[in-house]
């Protein structure tokens, strides 16, 4: 099997370069995140994240074959060849298919990703029922693996004002919840006409999520409260 | 803080250094949740994580964690303390296990009050399932005493706790790799070397204490159920340290990894009323446990489901897996509460449970031993006083740790619980440990040039075998000779084989000799600490003739009380071990005794 593989060492290397890799032996049931991993065996320069191997825990985010999608979930099976691998968009490289999260992560902290309560706790749980309970499903699952962010073109364009599709999905998960009591505040850091507004519906988020959760919806969502918090 | 500097020779004069009260290496959710206890308490934590916070381990956690709240069946902490120590096969110290159950209700209602988004009841509780080894009054009826965040429990708690630290303030130091501890010569631990894993350049965090959280080594095995980061490093780091590893040969093998891939199938799936069937299409755990039958604990199911492939009854050409059933549930339940299982099991194993069994098979898990330490996170060693005495400024929770609550087995759902209880109470005890202990101390520069030794060894070039080759051959080496089932003369010729791959590991070349974001060498740094662990594992193994829980010994099949109620200690110099009795005596209640286990 034939691949196409970003590489850029900054130490080394004045410009990226594609660079051609092929892959013997390639069984039944391989996932990219395998495939890599073989080549990097063969060629251990070749660099890019990756920890769980079951797409929970968000580490290889890449750029397959012109979308973003996680290595170790993507079969062999459904990729044209030569595969081609970049690094996610939008973010400056590091180093091969490496990015540097952090303007990613930073945008995730800026949205107060944490329940606030102002009431005292009460000595059992805060109770929930199954109904509020589902409206976090399709919110609270995303790892945080940029998948979505990078495939959105109001981030590339500002990076550092608009807040991208995965911080919103966790503003949506906190304003969501019938727990949290920092609706007013949580609404108020999104004021103005890039942290929220920039969203265009283009739904490129949505088609690149790797655990299918929707982006959009919950943009839309937090719009139609803004509506309402400004009435 | 000083100037940057260094090559990965490392001129320690000029080292970067930074300071503060504790030293958190590791953010999993033992990791995360000592660093929170401590940030809310006002003292300077710095967290180290060699991979971004949330994509720690705990994130795979799936079933759910332990507790006894009663939400769904009758329940009590003491009964949860039961089924602990009878799950741990009397192994675990009665102590802290009485301590984490009493302690369990409470912290999981602390998890919810911060966020977690738990499965909820009709009445709004937390919703609870079946877990295997749970029992109602002492060895009755089935209980329900799993918490759960449908099958992603951990995710919700690794998430939410990272949210917590991210509104206290915590420190991080995403993507620095910790080489080794710093420790003076009265034994002190004063912080630890780490490197930035961008940029290559060595970072000295000094620290008046420092807890290790770094998760379980289950990459020690070939067939494993977990990430690629499981490498066991504070483990490893500790035994450098002269820190005994305790109980290493308990290594707990779940009974349903995905056949021929590894990836878990939350013992929730058999929870939710799952059940397993061999290659005749019978349901054999009626026969291992007429009782809990397939919510036996899973050292049992383990061994059973060996037995069956042993005796040609297993699934497929090959008779090489049994089948998990879950075609016969509700597709909503499947959906609505193993909806991370059926995308598992869909994607890699190409089935729909819904409408098909899961062919599964035992993989390596959860390693049971670790850091001595007690209840209070202190990591204990034999010294002059007694089997033992903390390490000064040294603490450890998690998976890494052995308080001992698992013992010779673990059960489904008190791992979860065993990190958030004693990683707040390492910091509780931290944050005590603190008001006497105000001012760092002066570093000892040999513990620091011996750290930075270990990356300058991967400096050296030339011709060499690769890191890659000797990992793959550790740990088929470890499958082959030391898995479910053991024997003297297979382990007798485990322990040379790995011993030979140790020797290799001396003449391996790295040909990546690059300071940017250099994963090569940060695997041949794993594969060290690895490999210090698969002996300390196979020779702990060997030593220990009973079967016990996990160990299971062809040659010694009984358990033996009278000569085996005891803790394994393995050193790393001369590969000594020594042993120290279990606690029996629990903090209030009476002891339970050891008795035969029947499920
Ligand atoms: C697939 C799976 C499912 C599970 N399901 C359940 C369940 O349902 N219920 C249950 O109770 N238990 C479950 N367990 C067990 C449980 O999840 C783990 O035992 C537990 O999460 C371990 O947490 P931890 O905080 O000790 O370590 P981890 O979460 O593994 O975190 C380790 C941390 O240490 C850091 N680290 C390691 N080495 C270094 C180094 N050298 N330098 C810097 N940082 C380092 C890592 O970056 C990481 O942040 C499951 C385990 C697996 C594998
Ligand atoms: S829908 Fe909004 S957030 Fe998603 S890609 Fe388009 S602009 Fe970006
Ligand atoms: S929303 Fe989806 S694509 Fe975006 S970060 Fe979360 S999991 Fe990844
Ligand atoms: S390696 Fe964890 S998501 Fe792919």
């Amino acid at each position: 099997m034939k691949f196409l593989i970003y590489r850029y060492n900054p130490e080394t290397d004045a410009e990226p370069h594609m660079q051609e890799y092929e892959l013997a032996n390639v069984e039944p049931g391989m996932m990219l995140l395998n495939a890599l991993e073989r080549l990097k065996a063969q060629d251990e320069t070749l660099s890019f994240r990756r920890s769980c191997g079951e797409g929970v825990c968000g580490s290889d985010g890449m750029n397959i074959n012109g979308r973003n999608g996680l290595a170790c979930i993507t079969p062999l099976t459904v990729l044209k060849q030569p595969v081609e691998l970049r690094p996610m968009p939008g973010l400056p490289v590091i180093r091969d298919l490496i990015v540097d999260m952090g303007q990613f992560f930073h945008q995730y902290r800026s949205v107060k990703p944490y329940l606030i309560r102002h009431d005292p706790d009460p000595e059992i749980e805060i109770k929930q029922s199954p109904e509020d309970r589902d409206k976090l499903d399709g919110l609270y699952e995303c790892i945080l693996c940029g998948c979505c962010t990078t495939s959105c073109p109001s981030f590339w364009w500002n990076p550092d004002l608009f807040r991208g599709p995965a911080a919103l999905l966790q503003s949506a998960r906190f304003l969501m919840d019938s727990r949290d009591q920092g609706t007013a505040e949580r609404l108020d850091e999104l004021e103005g006409p890039y942290r929220l507004f920039r969203c265009h519906t283009i739904m490129n988020c949505v088609d690149v999520c790797p655990k299918n959760l929707n982006p959009t919806s919950a943009i839309g969502n937090i719009k139609k409260l803004m509506v309402k918090h400004h009435i | 803080m000083d100037v940057a500097c260094c090559d990965s020779g490392g001129n320690k004069m000029n080292l970067t250094k930074r300071k503060f009260d504790c030293l958190v290496i590791g953010a999993g959710g033992g990791g995360l949740r000592a660093a929170l206890q401590l940030s809310q308490a006002d003292a300077s934590v710095g967290v180290v994580s060699k991979v971004f916070p949330t994509r720690s381990h705990t994130v795979a956690a799936q079933g759910g964690i332990n507790a006894a709240l009663a939400n769904v069946l009758p329940d009590n902490w003491h009964w949860h303390m039961y089924d602990t120590i009878k799950g741990s096969d009397y192994l675990g110290d009665q102590d802290a296990i009485e301590y984490m159950c009493r302690a369990a209700s409470n912290t999981v209602i602390e998890l919810e009050h911060s966020g977690v988004p738990f499965s909820r009841l009709e009445n709004g509780r937390i919703y609870q399932r079946a877990f295997g080894g749970q029992s109602q009054n002492f060895g009755g009826d089935q209980a329900a005493r799993t918490c759960a965040a449908a099958d992603r429990t951990g995710h919700a708690i690794l998430h939410t706790l990272y949210q917590q630290n991210i509104h206290a303030r915590t420190h991080f130091f995403d993507e620095y790799f910790a080489l080794d501890l710093v420790k003076d010569e009265e034994g002190y631990i004063l912080g630890a070397v780490a490197i930035e894993i961008e940029t290559g350049i060595p970072l000295l965090i000094e620290a008046k204490t420092t807890l290790i959280a770094t998760g379980g080594a289950g990459q020690l095995f070939y067939n494993n159920t977990n990430a690629r980061i499981n490498t066991g490093d504070g483990m490893a780091m500790a035994l450098r340290a002269g820190i005994p590893m305790e109980d290493m040969e308990f290594f707990q093998f779940h009974p349903t990894g995905i056949a021929g891939k590894g990836m878990l199938i939350s013992e929730g799936v058999r929870g939710e009323g799952g059940y397993l069937v061999n290659g005749e299409g019978e349901r054999f755990m009626e026969r291992y446990a007429p009782h809990a039958k397939d919510l036996a604990s899973r050292d049992v199911v383990s061994r059973s489901i060996a037995i069956e492939l042993k005796e040609g009854r297993g699934c497929g050409p090959d008779k090489d897996h049994v089948l998990l059933k879950v075609d016969h549930l509700d597709a909503d339940i499947i959906k609505k509460r193993l909806p991370g299982i059926r995308d598992l099991s869909m994607t890699f194993a190409g089935v729909d449970p819904i409408n098909a069994p899961i062919p599964v098979c035992p993989t390596a898990h959860y390693t049971m031993g670790g850091i001595p330490t007690n209840r209070h996170g202190q990591v204990v060693v034999p010294e002059h006083q007694g089997a033992e005495e903390p390490v000064p400024g040294l603490y450890a929770a998690g998976e890494c740790a052995c308080v001992s609550v698992h013992g010779a087995n673990r059960l489904g759902g008190n791992s979860l619980l065993d990190i958030v209880v004693f990683g707040r109470a390492a910091g509780n005890h931290i944050i005590e440990y603190l008001k006497e202990n105000r001012y760092h101390r002066p570093i000892a520069e040999e513990s620091v040039d011996y750290a930075l030794s270990r990356l300058a060894r991967w400096d050296k070039k030339g011709d060499g075998e690769s890191v890659d080759s000797i990992k793959t051959d550790l740990k088929k080496t470890m499958d082959k000779y030391c898995g479910v089932f053991r024997q003297e003369d297979v382990l007798k010729e485990g322990v040379e084989k790995v011993l030979a791959i140790e020797e290799r590991l001396q003449h391996a070349r790295l040909k990546d000799h690059s300071k940017i974001f250099n994963t090569a060498r940060i695997e041949a740094l794993e594969l060290e600490n690895l490999m210090d662990l698969a002996v300390a594992t196979v020779c702990s193994a060997l030593e220990r003739k009973e079967s016990r829980g996990a160990h299971s010994r062809i040659d010694y099949p009984e358990r033996d009380d009278k000569n085996w109620l005891k803790h394994s200690l393995y050193f790393k110099e001369g590969r000594r071990l020594e042993y120290k009795p279990v606690h029996i005596k629990p903090l209030t209640v009476d002891s339970f005794p050891p008795k035969p286990r029947v499920y």
